[in-house]
């Protein structure tokens, strides 16, 4: 088990448009790829993130060796409580999630 | 056919001996996206851009002459940043100074995308609507609240405009897509790639290493594949970047949705072909059974005021909660009679900090400019002196980087609209002149 950031190229958080957040996460392999979508489950980042598991949407994309993971922002961009408008600095749950 | 983007944001700037690099041969098309929703909903509401006049007037005065004298379209989507009809006419305004300090003459088409209240209204009540996500419904208040209220355009006003020889198109708020697009869409290429294209186009040199978004990126497509090279000899583009790019803010990485239907990238083959160009092909496209146009709409929420501190102490963030409760308490029993409970929000945003270090800022949406200031006021000095058990502290809890400590960020605007309109006619909330100019 280790830091799922520590499994990732790249590891980023951004707005899909103000009312989703994104993140990419780009691997060096694509068995790095495998390995991490086989043992990280929408539970975890569900829970990572204080959100209900069926609003969580992962997809792996083989030919980028990335995966994808989708789910609505719980304030929309630049609501009144707000506190990333731009959404590109939420990635650290997920990264120091144990994979 | 080979199409330029100019950059990733107009007013961000690229380089300009890229720009003449990519002159040096023949350009069909010149493209920059002026816009997104990324900076927030404030700049449609308040009619401001987030970019600057000067850079913007600097991105196009380098570039309209070299486009006019090689008779290639230009194309700007999402003018000013909002893309409403303010923001559109700010950017107009910069192109006729410009073209008038320098005797340029040429035919400008104008698509101008707001769309009234009783517009979505009216789509509201035939049920022509739809949700972009379920944490986000749409009501009527909401709409009739709006300050304003754009339409992303497709290709089509564009493409219109193109039939008709303009030589530069200037859009108010437009898909991304659109602005590059539509000159392929419009020589006959498959739609399916020209999306594609265009999606990893519009943001200028990010598929690209060294990566910029403030580059020239230079498209090219052919009946079957498109090619990708950054104009900037410095910079190459690669199969590993290009795929990336592909994925970046779309929720679904296969698949990327537009007015009229889905390019499908499931099938998409990414080829090193030199160095410094990458090869795609086998984007495909799906046409969607319904017309649909995004719609973006804003209110006016209120009235910020703010104080930004720093508490340096351990003991007191100890007791931080503690304290904010206190606070907000106070606040509430002590502001004048003529303010309401409901009249202000009071919060209190935690930025970064650790260990005996704590940033904050003292937030506070009131529903006059007035209002904000009592409230942020009190509730600054309540919490500079706030008192806790075992506090030794006691000349003051927060350490102010700045006389004054309060600040006036002005109108605060939050998105009231953001859903797709069916559409009978992709031209339906789209207004186009043409001008002449210098004539």
């Amino acid at each position: 088990m280790k830091r799922l950031i520590e499994y990732t190229k790249i590891l980023r958080s951004k707005n899909a448009g103000p009312l989703y957040i994104t993140f990419d996460l780009i691997f060096d392999s694509v068995e790095t790829l495998q390995y991490v979508k086989d043992n990280l489950t929408t539970v975890a980042v569900a829970k990572a993130y204080n959100i209900d598991e069926s609003a969580v949407s992962i997809i792996s994309f083989e030919r980028a060796n990335s995966l994808k993971i989708t789910f609505p922002r719980k304030t929309v961009s630049g609501a009144i409580d707000d506190v990333d408008i731009y959404g590109c600095q939420q990635h650290m749950p997920l990264a120091d999630l144990m994979v | 056919m080979k199409i330029l983007a100019l950059t990733g944001m107009l007013g961000y700037g690229y380089s300009e001996e890229a720009l003449r690099i990519a002159f040096s041969e023949k350009v069909d098309y010149v493209g920059v996206d002026a816009g997104s929703t990324d900076p927030g909903p404030y700049y449609l509401g308040s009619g401001k851009s987030f970019t600057d006049r000067s850079a913007v007037k600097r991105d196009l005065a380098l570039a309209l002459p070299l486009a006019l004298k090689a008779g290639s379209p230009f194309i700007i989507g999402s003018a000013g940043g909002a893309g409403s009809r303010v923001h559109t006419n700010w950017v107009k305004d910069i192109i006729l100074e410009f073209a008038s300090e320098n005797n340029l003459s040429f035919k400008m088409g104008v698509v101008y995308s707001d769309v009234s209240v009783g517009y979505v209204i009216d789509k509201l009540d035939s049920g022509k609507i739809v949700n972009m996500s379920e944490t986000f419904p749409i009501t009527k208040q909401d709409v009739y609240d709006s300050k304003t209220i754009v339409s992303q355009i497709g290709v089509e006003p564009i493409i219109e405009l193109l039939k008709q020889n303009v030589d530069v198109i200037l859009c108010g708020r437009a898909c991304d897509t659109a602005i590059y697009a539509a000159p392929c869409i419009y020589q006959g290429y498959d739609r399916g790639l020209s999306f594609h294209m265009a999606k990893i186009m519009e943001c200028g040199s990010m598929c690209a290493e060294p990566v910029a978004a403030a580059d020239v990126m230079q498209g090219y497509m052919y009946d079957d594949y498109f090619e990708l090279c950054p104009a900037n000899p410095n910079r190459r583009c690669t199969v590993d970047r290009v795929r990336a790019h592909t994925l970046y803010e779309q929720t679904n990485p296969y698949l990327i949705f537009e007015p009229d239907g889905t390019a499908d990238l499931s099938e998409s083959e990414f080829i090193q072909k030199d160095e410094r160009t990458v090869r795609v092909q086998g984007s495909k496209f799906i046409d969607a059974h319904k017309k649909t146009l995004k719609l973006e709409g804003v209110k006016c929420s209120g009235y910020r005021t703010i104080s930004p501190c720093c508490i340096n102490d351990f003991d007191t963030i100890e007791h931080i909660d503690e304290i904010f409760t206190t606070v907000a308490e106070f606040v509430a029993n002590n502001i004048p009679a003529s303010i309401n409970k409901s009249d202000y929000i009071l919060m209190f945003k935690r930025v970064g900090g650790g260990g005996n270090s704590l940033g904050i800022i003292i937030d506070v949406v009131g529903k006059t400019k007035d209002i904000a200031d009592t409230v942020c006021s009190l509730a600054r000095s309540r919490c500079l002196h706030c008192d806790f058990d075992g506090r030794k502290s006691t000349a003051g809890n927060l350490a102010f980087p700045f006389s004054p400590s309060d600040i006036h960020v002005g109108e605060v605007y939050e998105f009231s609209v953001f859903h797709l309109v069916c559409v009978d006619s992709f031209s339906e909330t789209s207004e186009t002149m043409i001008m002449e100019v210098g004539k």
